[in-house]
């Protein structure tokens, strides 16, 4: 394994944590650059994701890096029957960093165990997304000035959604109030509540999306509750508007909360909330770029913050 | 006539190896990963014995080989509690328990069909945690298994 690689969120520890925010934070303030002149960056996209595809490879664009690399497994070699090790064994030949996508969990873990090269893991399946959690936690530290001591209230699909177990296991360093508010069917899997109770971290669970918890919050963490996640359609049918936001569920809540959100939305947030200066979903995709400018970097082992630090 | 060798029931043995304590579901597991099947040794099986638990158990004994502890310990995924009897000239010169491994490569297969593991020509890799009653974590995907459900490859 090579230790610039980024396969998981739960690898790093505080510190790597605040340094790649550190450098995500200069990336806003600088985002066009030539630091990655002469560079060559592979994105291997297994499985489709424009959005996450043109985030990433807008960060090398703007960094002076060159991409290769294609978006659709189809069209590459792997349609013919190839191995995932040939695959990253071949392009580690000609890339210096290898952003990827695939659908099969552990795909980017094991890509590191086959090349000398850094893998940066854009989704592997429903396993990980550190770029991911990367911005979301940019944002929160962006709209709150801090990400110690925060109330943050996870909505919706607390069970399969891999962003808010990602986001849980980072904010764990950062003394965090957790509201966990999902049907019984789709709450918080029992490790992470376990990790919670083991570290101290205070937590509440709620089959209701309630006016008080609303009210409290500092970031509210919305996610979609799809209804291939249900063993039981009359359950969905029950639950799927209960956890939806609304801008009259707002009237009290802090000025300074942000929503959240992954995208894409189906209709978990009212198109009436995005008027509300608290909806923040829109510009935290955005600051993806940054996220991921910080992580190609690091990657890299590239440092732009050398000169500020001395 | 001393105590293991009466508690060994099933029919002595001059040399080779008697394992005990195996649950009784897990008896042809544990056969299977020993690769018992194939061998040409005289073996006898013992299973659903009573023991001194209350619950049921296996035993199995093998003439003429003395199992390695690697090999030994591969079955403790699914018989953490058996324990290994080696024995030379009807008499039980060693005694100890199997020990599960912190990691297992190449020995479980991953529960989770859109692993790595499955879709690729590697080898599986758990992390064995809490070994009285284990559970293994996928190095890979991430996808936990109790112990006593794991399918040995
Ligand atoms: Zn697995």
């Amino acid at each position: 394994m090579n230790s610039h690689s980024l396969v998981a969120i739960d690898d790093l520890s505080r510190n790597d944590i605040l340094d790649l925010l550190d450098r995500a934070r200069y990336f806003e303030q600088n985002p066009n650059s030539r630091l990655l002149d002469g560079r060559v960056v592979a994105t291997l996209f297994f499985e489709p994701s424009t959005r996450t595809r043109l985030s990433f490879e807008t960060a090398v664009n703007r960094l002076g890096g060159r991409v290769i690399g294609f978006s659709d497994a189809s069209t590459s070699s792997t349609s013919k029957g190839e191995t995932l090790k040939d695959t990253i064994k071949m392009v580690s030949n000609y890339a210096d960093l290898i952003v990827m996508r695939h659908h099969l969990e552990g795909a980017a873990q094991y890509a590191t165990e086959v090349t000398g090269i850094p893998i940066v893991n854009a989704g592997d399946g429903a396993n990980q997304h550190p770029s991911q959690t990367l911005l979301d936690l940019y944002s929160i530290l962006k709209t709150q000035g801090r990400l110690d001591g925060l109330t943050i209230t996870m909505v919706g699909d607390l069970k399969y959604g891999r962003t808010v177990h990602s986001l849980l296991m980072a904010l764990r360093f950062f003394s965090p109030k957790f509201n966990f508010v999902s049907s019984h069917e789709l709450r918080m899997p029992r490790q992470y509540v376990e990790l919670c109770d083991k570290l101290g971290i205070e937590y509440h669970e709620y089959t209701d999306f309630l006016p008080q918890v609303i009210d409290q919050s500092d970031i509210i963490y919305m996610t979609r509750v799809q209804r291939e996640r249900f063993s039981d359609i009359m359950e969905y049918e029950r639950v799927k508007n209960l956890y939806t936001l609304r801008r009259s569920m707002l009237a009290n809540a802090k000025p300074s909360m942000k929503i959240l959100h992954p995208l894409p939305r189906v209709n978990e947030i009212a198109q009436d909330v995005d008027d509300d200066p608290r909806a923040y979903y829109f510009e935290q995709a955005g600051n993806g770029l940054f996220a991921r400018q910080a992580i190609i970097t690091n990657a890299l082992g590239i440092d732009p913050l050398s000169n500020e630090r001395k | 006539m001393n105590e293991s060798k009466t508690s060994l029931a099933v029919a002595a043995l001059r040399g080779g190896t008697v394992i005990d304590h195996i649950p009784s579901d897990a008896l042809f597991r544990v056969a299977h990963i020993l690769g018992i099947e194939n061998m040409p040794n005289a073996v006898t099986i013992g299973n659903n014995l009573p023991s001194a638990r209350g619950d049921k158990k296996g035993i199995i004994k093998v003439d003429g080989i003395e199992f390695d502890r690697p090999t030994l310990n591969r079955i403790a995924v699914i018989a953490p509690k058996a324990t290994v009897n080696i024995i030379r000239d009807y008499e039980v010169v060693s005694k100890h328990t199997v020990e599960l491994p912190s990691t297992l490569m190449g020995i479980v297969r991953c529960p989770n069909p859109k692993c790595i593991t499955n879709n690729e020509p590697m080898a599986t890799r758990f992390d064995v945690s809490d070994p009285d009653t284990p559970t293994l974590r996928c190095h890979y995907c991430n996808h936990t298994v109790a112990g006593a459900d794991a399918e040995i490859i």
